[in-house]
């Protein structure tokens, strides 16, 4: 963060925003677990909201949104793409069981806990 | 002997050591905690059955430990900005609850831990467990370096400011980019071993 008071104001303006978008998400992650929905949609939903905090993290409190440092640039560029690999790698190997479960968990709970109780 | 470009920008970088520093620690975290989810990922899709993260964990507890997280994130960057406003007053209040709040996440976790302990739920228990313990352990020895961290920038370190303005100031944005860091793990930790 640089500048005026001016400027540090209006930066302080945008974190409030962020933390209230952030605590929506948060509500909004759990209640999407309980979506009867195929496993990998539900994985996908979960994960476009992580990713959706951690941008909103990493670009209003971390500053990346106004980096312009080329070596903090390269330094992040070249980890994301070697933090792709870590993860891809595993699922390339294991690609032909992905979605054997048919619903999230959580969707199940509530009938599980009925039946249970009868 | 003076520390040199801890202020100053290096010409060859255009940054100074503290934020150069900081930012190629933080790549070697993203590295490490990577390798752990990539190892999630591959036990996960491996595994024939996966237990529901709510057999085994409390999501209103994760929930709350999550808000706990970012609020504390919130007044980390509150902290910093009052500097910038050279509100030193503001700054150790903010400075404060951000050491308070981790420290009150450590206090859940612990009843977790606890509840995990008694239910005989150990890393041994399952594969399941045995990551939810390395990752949470993990990401909790990272919280307590942040509260060591910031309670001295709160604390002693806090002298700085009337000495060296801007040096100090660089400190505590540098400690805010760690803590930072800290809460986008749990920000991905908590959905994938409490909600999938």
């Amino acid at each position: 963060m640089s500048g005026s008071a001016e400027e540090v104001r209006k930066h302080i303006a945008t974190y409030k925003k962020v933390a209230g978008a952030l605590g929506v998400f948060t509500i909004v992650t759990v209640l999407a677990s309980y979506l009867n929905v195929p496993i990998p949609l539900g994985i996908t939903i979960a994960l476009v909201i992580a990713l959706t905090k951690g941008s909103l993290v990493a670009s209003f409190f971390m500053h990346l949104s106004e980096e312009r440092s080329k070596a903090i640039i390269w330094t992040l560029g070249l980890t994301v793409v070697f933090w792709f690999v870590l993860m891809l790698l595993p699922l390339f190997t294991m690609s032909d069981h992905i979605g054997v479960h048919k619903t999230l968990p959580n969707a199940n709970a509530a009938t599980e806990h009925a039946e249970e109780a009868h | 002997m003076e520390i040199p470009y801890t202020v100053e920008a290096r010409p060859d970088t255009g940054l100074n050591n503290v934020k150069l520093g900081i930012w190629l620690f933080l790549a070697s975290e993203v590295m490490l905690f990577g390798g752990l989810f990539s190892s999630y990922v591959l036990l996960r899709v491996g595994a024939v059955e996966w237990p529901q993260g709510a057999e085994f964990l409390n999501i209103p507890i994760g929930t709350v430990n999550t808000i706990i997280l970012i609020a504390s994130s919130v007044t980390m960057v509150m902290a910093y900005a009052s500097l910038k406003l050279g509100d030193f007053a503001k700054y150790k209040t903010y400075m404060l609850a951000t050491v308070l709040l981790p420290v009150l996440f450590l206090c859940i976790k612990g009843y977790e831990y606890w509840e995990k302990v008694s239910h005989d739920h150990l890393p041994s228990h399952s594969t399941f467990l045995a990551i939810y313990w390395t990752m949470t352990a993990l990401h909790g020895i990272h919280i307590i370096g942040g509260i060591v961290v910031n309670g001295y920038f709160w604390g002693p370190g806090s002298k700085m400011w009337h000495i060296k303005r801007e040096m100090f100031e660089n400190r505590v944005e540098a400690a805010g980019l760690y803590w930072h860091f800290v809460d986008l793990v749990w920000i991905f930790l908590f959905p994938v071993l409490y909600l999938l």
